[in-house]
Parts: structure tokens; C-alpha cells; sequence
């Protein structure tokens, strides 16, 4: 146990960290202006240094956040809830990222270090506002020390410590504080008290994100003499390497070293363009016999025939057959949701540095844990002896967050057998063309669904029968106890079989069939495919029993008020009640995911050619206190087009196991020209912060859909919207 | 050897003539602000100027560029730059912001040639610089600021 602790508290070499300093900010403060490596000494003698909170003698406050920021702003969202406990200065607050430790940095609700399902928010709000009050009462305790009198007399104010006319900064007090005992408990600030939390904070590390980011991602991580590593992997998914010759790829200039590892043939070279050049030289025989080669077509096709027979019970309540057979009118509808790929802009990648007895790792790791076991498991050395420099992540959508850790797997097994054919160590970046991301897997599911549903004579749901064909995320991974269940995976049915609508008659079950493409979360997980069938059945049964959207749905929420309060908001604020300007279609839908509610109404028109433009979304959310509601609205406002990015466009498909798409131009994403105008109304809320990150992304498919079904009848449930000329 | 300006400073190169520029740039000269994305000209992360014209890098090749003016995020310092730079953290543009070197320079050829754009000039100029995490409405907004600043 206390070797973490050490590790965890004990400085990593100046290049490993990314450092960032603040300097004066626009909106709220807490903005950087430099990057700058920590000096070896900075944080010797004379500093404060607890688990979360670091202050150096020149006053500067470093708080170590344990989530990979990948461009959701958990960064600036932990450091809010320490300057505000602290009362710093938000000028004087930087931020790094924590040393892979899971007995200190464990995301409290996975029991791993790791970032995900919009947890970061949630499961740190007390504890680094804990952090921020213990490193408070310390600083305090010290002057107390000093002055010679009570703690209560003192004061703490922007960075300051007062008692009379007596007045030091954090830094003066820095080893002081050091010295004291950590308090046992604290007393956190009531809400009323609060100075930074539920304001507009501008995002740390903005400025170094205009002026090219320097030194922050890991695809421009570069430890001195770092090589570059492309891997040529299997053409279908679960095809081996059956022979190699790599004596064209090795003659080529760069090219140090051709490896062939479990995952396909690496090259190793000095360039990134010389090695994917050189990698289009090896000539490689492939092992099919392992490999899965049904296309898409044929899955769906097999897929289809599961929806008729009986899956796995994933719910049931009440009698739904049987209210089913006395519904004033049923409606059915089979819907079709391709494999989709992440695609974040930065393609993955991760540097690697290993001599055989210590392992070094640089790149945006999102479950630190995984990564380092993985890593000291396939090199074979301790779990001590391996480093995980998280850096800041070029998105990840769900992407960075495997369950295999498969690229730290495989940058480790390329490390290792560099060492083994050079004899030497030599940092070792695996990169990712665009074309490997695309085509490499781990895919939002292929996934069916089948719905009947009735509405009585008095407007009320009545029965509502659901199946669900889809391959399970988490089986048979290190996560499989986390969400499966009697062999129902429950990230495939969250947000239909726990609904809150009362749908007092309900039965759902699955099948998970067994397809050798890997699958994963795509933002929103489960809910990008159920949100969708719901609200799109919500609305066909509104308009079978002849009543509005937004009544009917309200008056199927009484038990969920925080989700009929999102609905009422958006509907409001998007003047539901008065008629929409000509040509002009709204759509509404509402959904909770990852305990935050939000509702969104669509404003589409039709162009000429038969595509649709999507011209305005009025979005309500809540999610609990709003910690910093300009980075809630710009994560609902990102989180909403990823999902329309999703059902314009977005497929990926297979032909005889072979992926068909290969880059951006036939993964075509969101562009500026499809982007609506947003608008964000976030509600005011004194309950426990939930996540941003993820539920503005389910909502906006369905009212969309329910917008193009208002314009021209046509309910669209095999997507994307382009397979029938919409995009 | 090919001889150009890069960032205001004459440079001499001796690497293979095929090579994109991109690859110069980030692991020959090792200047990484200039961001890998796609390696065929259709996300724009890769976007710098020659010759005053946004050009992505990842399709222009060492040989052709004898001669040229190049200017990458990290020389860029001409009003209209000073003026998005100022304006995207104005308005909190970036997210994961690994896209947004091509999203500036982009940004920056279009106010340079045109101080006041449009929403439709706006649109021209961008679309091909893609945002994943989808900082199009902020971008928007942040051009039009920019416009703004660069007035005052």
C-alpha cells in the first residue's frame, strides 16, 4: 500500500509531466499562459505536497487531476472545486495530470483510475472540495502557528491569509502547511458561499489549444530519439500473420526495424511518412481461418431473423401481451442502427520507452489502471516499474477506453521486441493513420430493435413489447461484472428497459449475438440506439392517439419530474406552443443518461434536393448544481452534433469481413455547414453535479427524426439519414 | 536540397522531395503544431499557409515548395491571427482542441482576405476543417468577433 502512496507523491522527471502555468484570464481566471516542465527542484524543499493539491513557494497551487481531459474541460471542473475550497486565487491555479496510482486517484465509482460515462464531475465534487478544505485548513493552521493565534481568527481571501493587519500568501506558507497534520474531516462551503463554482470559468488551458498546443498531446510527444512505429494489422478482424517479407520495407531509408507481434507486422522508422511508406511495401500473407468474414448485410440479415424469436429477459412488468391485445391501436416499427466508428481527430497513438526492467509510457491513457496492468502484464515486470504519463487527449468519444487496453498492449509488445532484435531501449511511438482508425474496430454495435407498443382509448401507453439484437460491450471483458446480468448486457438496453415513462406493461429481452467485430462505447453508449427507438415510439403513439408531443410525453412522466422539468424548458424556450416559421419543422425528444435529463427541440427544413437541414436546437438540461454552465453548454452543444454527425452520415460496413470505408471522405462527419444554431438553457439545481459529457448526444437523433416525420410523414429507422437521400 | 521560408527564416532542407511538408515540419523539424488528421487534404488539421494561401500539408510535397513563403500556428502573427486567437478564447471555442491549429489558420487566410465575412464566407472558408467535437457554432461566432477586434 505505501509504495503507491510514495509513487504517487513523489515528483516523475520534468519531461514526463505537462505543467501548466496560469496567467490572467478572460472570462473567470484560472487560464494558462506557458507550458512550462516543472524544475527537478520546484517541488523539493519548501512546497505543500498532498495527494491533490501542490503549492510551491512561488504560490502557485497545482491541483493533479486523476481524469484524462480529452476535451470536456474535467481539467478546469476539478480545479474549480479546489480554488474554491482554498479560496486561491483562480490566477495562481494550475493544472497536471496525476501519476497512474489507483489507490489514490481511483474514480470512486469504477474502483479503478479511469474517465468515462460523464463521471468525472460526479464522483469528484466532494472529494476535491475536500482537498481544497483540508489543504485550506493546513495553510491556515501554519499561520496560526506563526502569529500565534487562534485558527478562527484568521481569514483566507483570493490567495491570501490574513489575521489583522498581518497578511501572507500560500506560497510564503507552503512548507509550513507541509509540516501540519492533515485534518481529519473538514467543513465544506455551503452553496451560498460559493464564489467560483456555478460561474462561467474559462477553460485552462484555452490559450495553449490556439497557439498549436505544444507539447500537450501525445502524437507530439517526443522523448529524445523517439522512432516511429506504423503496424500493418490483419485485413479482417481475428486474421493472423502467416508470413512476412520485409526486405523491400527494410531497404527503404528510415526504416530501423521491421517486427512482427501478435497484432500484425510493425515498422519501425525514423519518420512518420517513411514508416507508413515503408509499411506499404511488406509484403504479408494473411491467416484467415481465424478471421470473421460475414458482411454487414449478412449480420443484418441474421440479425433480422433473431428479432422473431425469443432473446434473453432483459425486463418485464405488468402484462404487456396481454394489454397489447385490447389497445385501442398498435404500432410497430423495426429499426436498424450501423457499426459506428469514434473517429476523434487525433488518430491514437502511444510513446513507449522500455529497457527491459522499467516501462516509461506517454499518451492519452483514459483507464490509467487497465493501461498499467496491461502493460506490466505484457512485458512481465512490475506493476512499480511502469510509469503512465497521461497526457491531454485529442478526443476520444468513448475511443481511448478499452477494455483490452489493446494499444498499450500493443505499444508494449512492440517496445519489447525492439529491445529484443536491437539490444538497446529507445522510445517508440505507435501511430495511428487515419485509416487504421477507421477501419480497426471497436464500434458503436450493429445493433436491431423491435417494438410494438398500443395506445388505449384514453391516450395511454398501453403494452410495449421489446426486442433487441446487438453484440454486448462488455461481455467477456474485465467489465462484464459491472453491467451483465443473467447474460443481459445491460449497456445495450439502458434508456429503454429502465425508462422512466410509466409504461406500467413492459417487456424487453436480447440477444447478444457472437461477431468477431470488436465493439465499444461511441459516446452515449447504449443510449444512442435505445434514446432514439423511444422517443421516436413515443411520438408515432402520440400522433395515434391525436395528441401533442410534448403533452403526451408529459403525461406519461409523472414519476420523473426532473425529466418532464427539461422538457417543459426546451419547450418553452423553443415556443413549442406557437406555430414554427414557414417551412420550418420542429421535433422534439427527451432523455436521462448518466443521471443528467435533457431535452432538445429540433427546427429542420427541407431542402429542394430532398436533404434536410437542421437550423436551430433548443436544449434544456439539468444536471444537478451546474458547476460551470459555459462548459455545460458547450459540452450539449458538442455532445448534440456528435449525434447528429452519427445519423446524417456516419456507417461503417463490411463486405465479406473487410471494413468498406477508409477515411474521412467516405466517414463523412458533421461539417460546419450541417451545424444548427444551439441554444442552451441549463436548470438551476442544488442536487448532487451529474455528467455533461454524454446526454446531449441521445435526444437529438429522435427529434430530428420526429421533425422530418412532421415535414414529410416519413419515419426514418434504418439509419443513417443519408441511405435515403436526407443527407 | 529545397530552400524556402518557414515562419520568416530562410531554410535549407535535405529530406526526400516526395515528402509532405506536414512530415517535414512535425518529425524533421520537429515543430508539432502543425496536427496529423487524415493524410488526404479532407479534415484540415494539417492546415498551414504558402504563399499567404491556406494549404493543408499533409498534400504538398517538399520538392514543390522552392521558394515558397510558409507560415505554420507557431509563426503566425499577423493582425488577423492576434485577432482569432483573442477571440477563440473569447468565446471558449476549443474542446479537445487538437484541430484547431488548421481551424486558426484557416480562419486567419479568410479574415486576411476578407475582414468582414459572412455566414456564407465563413462557411466557404471552413468547411473543410473538421471539428469532432463539433466547435462549429463557437467557431462561427468566434470569426465574427475576431471580425470585431481586428476593426477596432
Amino acid at each position: 500500500m505505501l509504495h503507491y502512496l510514495e509513487q504517487a507523491l513523489s515528483a516523475p522527471a520534468p519531461s514526463r509531466r505537462t505543467f501548466l502555468k496560469m496567467s490572467a484570464g478572460t472570462i473567470g481566471g484560472l487560464l494558462i499562459g506557458a507550458s512550462l516542465p516543472r524544475s527537478a527542484d520546484a517541488m523539493g524543499e519548501g512546497s505543500f505536497t498532498q495527494p491533490f493539491v501542490h503549492i510551491t513557494p512561488d504560490g502557485t497551487v497545482t491541483v493533479l487531476v486523476k481524469h484524462l481531459d480529452k476535451g470536456q474541460g474535467a481539467a478546469t471542473g476539478l480545479a474549480t472545486l479546489v480554488a474554491e475550497e482554498l479560496d486561491a486565487d483562480p490566477a495562481q491555479v494550475a493544472v497536471e495530470f496525476a501519476p497512474s496510482n489507483p489507490q489514490v486517484y481511483a474514480n470512486s465509482l469504477f474502483g479503478v483510475q479511469g474517465t468515462g460515462g460523464s463521471t468525472a464531475m460526479a464522483n469528484s465534487f466532494t472529494q476535491y472540495r475536500e482537498a481544497g478544505a483540508s489543504a485550506r485548513a493546513m495553510l491556515v493552521a501554519a499561520a496560526a502557528e506563526l502569529w500565534n493565534v487562534a485558527p478562527e481568527a484568521i481569514s483566507v481571501s483570493n490567495g491570501r491569509i490574513r489575521h489583522g493587519d498581518d497578511s501572507l500568501s500560500f506560497g510564503d506558507l507552503a512548507e509550513a502547511a507541509g509540516r501540519q497534520a492533515v485534518p481529519e474531516s473538514v467543513s465544506l462551503k455551503s452553496a451560498a458561499d460559493w464564489t467560483l463554482i456555478g460561474k462561467d470559468m474559462a477553460r485552462v488551458e484555452l490559450p495553449l489549444k490556439t497557439q498549436g498546443s505544444v507539447g500537450m498531446f501525445g502524437m507530439d510527444a517526443k522523448p529524445e530519439g523517439v522512432l516511429i512505429a506504423v503496424t500493418a494489422r490483419p485485413p479482417k478482424f481475428g486474421a493472423t500473420v502467416a508470413s512476412v517479407d520485409a526486405d523491400a520495407a527494410l531497404a527503404m531509408p528510415g526504416v530501423s526495424a521491421v517486427l512482427t507481434i501478435p497484432q500484425g507486422v510493425a515498422v519501425v522508422a525514423d519518420n512518420t511518412w517513411r514508416a507508413m511508406m515503408a509499411r506499404d511495401a511488406l509484403e504479408i500473407a494473411w491467416d484467415m481461418s481465424t478471421a470473421e468474414t460475414r458482411s454487414t448485410d449478412a449480420l443484418a440479415e441474421e440479425y433480422g431473423a433473431m428479432l422473431e424469436t425469443e432473446g434473453m429477459p432483459a425486463m418485464t412488468k405488468g402484462d404487456a401481451a396481454g394489454k397489447l391485445a385490447g389497445a385501442a391501436q398498435v404500432v410497430e416499427a423495426r429499426y436498424h442502427f450501423p457499426y459506428l466508428a469514434h473517429a476523434p481527430m487525433e488518430p491514437l497513438n502511444m510513446t513507449v520507452l522500455f529497457d527491459g526492467e522499467t516501462a516509461t509510457f506517454w499518451g492519452g491513457s483514459q483507464i490509467q489502471t487497465l493501461d498499467h496492468n496491461v502493460a506490466a502484464a505484457v512485458l512481465g515486470i512490475p506493476f512499480e516499474n511502469v510509469a503512465i504519463n497521461t497526457l491531454w487527449g485529442g478526443g476520444s468519444f468513448g475511443r481511448r477506453a478499452t477494455a483490452d487496453a489493446h494499444l498499450v498492449a500493443e505499444t508494449a509488445m512492440i517496445g519489447a521486441a525492439w529491445l529484443a532484435e536491437t539490444g538497446s531501449a529507445a522510445p517508440i511511438k505507435l501511430v495511428y493513420s487515419r485509416e487504421d482508425d477507421i477501419k480497426g474496430g471497436y464500434y458503436r454495435p450493429l445493433t436491431l430493435h423491435k417494438v410494438r407498443a398500443g395506445v388505449d382509448a384514453e391516450g395511454k401507453v398501453s403494452g410495449w413489447e421489446h426486442r433487441i439484437v446487438g453484440q454486448g460491450i462488455m461481455i467477456g471483458t474485465p467489465f462484464e461484472s459491472f453491467t451483465v446480468r443473467d447474460g443481459v448486457d445491460h449497456s445495450t438496453v439502458e434508456g429503454a428497459a429502465d425508462t422512466t415513462y410509466s409504461l406500467p406493461d413492459m417487456a424487453m429481452d436480447v440477444h447478444h449475438p457472437n461477431v468477431g467485430v470488436p465493439v465499444l462505447w461511441w459516446r452515449s453508449v447504449g443510449h444512442t440506439h435505445t434514446a432514439y427507438v423511444m422517443e421516436t415510439m413515443m411520438d408515432q403513439l402520440a400522433e395515434a392517439a391525436g395528441q401533442d408531443p410534448v403533452a403526451f410525453r408529459l403525461a406519461h412522466l409523472d414519476g420523473d419530474p426532473r425529466l418532464a422539468g427539461v422538457l417543459r424548458l426546451a419547450a418553452e424556450k423553443a415556443g413549442w406552443d406557437s406555430p414554427a416559421p414557414d417551412g420550418v419543422h420542429r421535433g422534439v425528444a427527451v432523455h436521462k443518461s448518466f443521471n443528467s435529463y435533457v431535452a432538445e427541440v429540433a427546427e429542420v427544413r427541407m431542402r429542394e434536393d430532398g436533404t434536410v437541414k437542421v437550423e436551430k436546437v433548443t436544449c434544456a438540461v439539468d444536471c444537478g448544481v451546474p458547476v460551470n454552465p459555459d462548459n455545460i453548454r458547450a459540452q450539449i452543444e458538442g455532445g448534440l452534433a456528435y449525434g447528429l454527425s452519427g445519423v446524417l452520415r456516419e456507417e461503417v460496413t463490411l463486405t465479406d469481413g473487410e471494413v468498406d470505408q477508409f477515411n474521412y471522405p467516405d466517414y463523412m462527419p458533421l461539417r460546419i455547414t450541417d451545424m444548427p444554431l444551439v441554444e442552451v438553457h441549463i436548470v438551476p439545481s442544488t442536487e448532487a453535479p451529474t455528467g455533461v459529457g454524454e446526454p446531449g448526444t441521445p435526444p437529438i437523433g429522435p427529434a430530428v427524426a420526429n421533425a422530418i416525420a412532421k415535414a414529410t410523414g416519413q419515419r426514418i429507422t434504418e439509419l443513417p439519414f443519408a441511405k435515403h437521400g436526407l443527407a | 536540397m529545397v530552400s524556402f521560408t518557414l515562419n520568416g527564416a530562410p531554410t535549407t532542407v535535405d529530406v526526400e522531395e516526395d515528402m509532405p511538408l506536414l512530415w517535414l515540419l512535425r518529425d524533421e523539424l520537429k515543430m508539432t503544431g502543425t496536427k496529423f488528421g487524415c493524410g488526404v487534404a479532407s479534415c484540415g488539421a494539417c492546415t498551414v499557409h504558402v504563399d499567404g494561401m491556406p494549404t493543408r500539408s499533409c498534400q504538398i510535397a517538399v520538392g514543390d515548395l522552392d521558394g515558397a513563403e510558409v507560415t505554420s500556428i507557431e509563426g503566425v502573427d499577423s493582425k488577423a491571427a492576434a485577432a482569432i486567437q483573442e477571440a477563440w478564447v473569447e468565446m471558449q471555442v476549443p474542446q479537445c482542441g487538437y484541430c484547431q491549429s488548421g481551424q486558426i489558420m484557416s480562419a486567419t487566410a479568410l479574415l486576411a482576405e476578407t475582414p468582414k465575412p459572412t455566414d456564407e464566407d465563413i462557411d466557404f472558408a471552413m468547411e473543410g476543417n473538421v471539428c469532432r467535437c463539433a466547435t462549429y457554432a463557437r467557431i462561427r461566432k468566434a470569426i465574427h468577433r475576431a471580425s470585431e477586434i481586428m476593426e477596432a
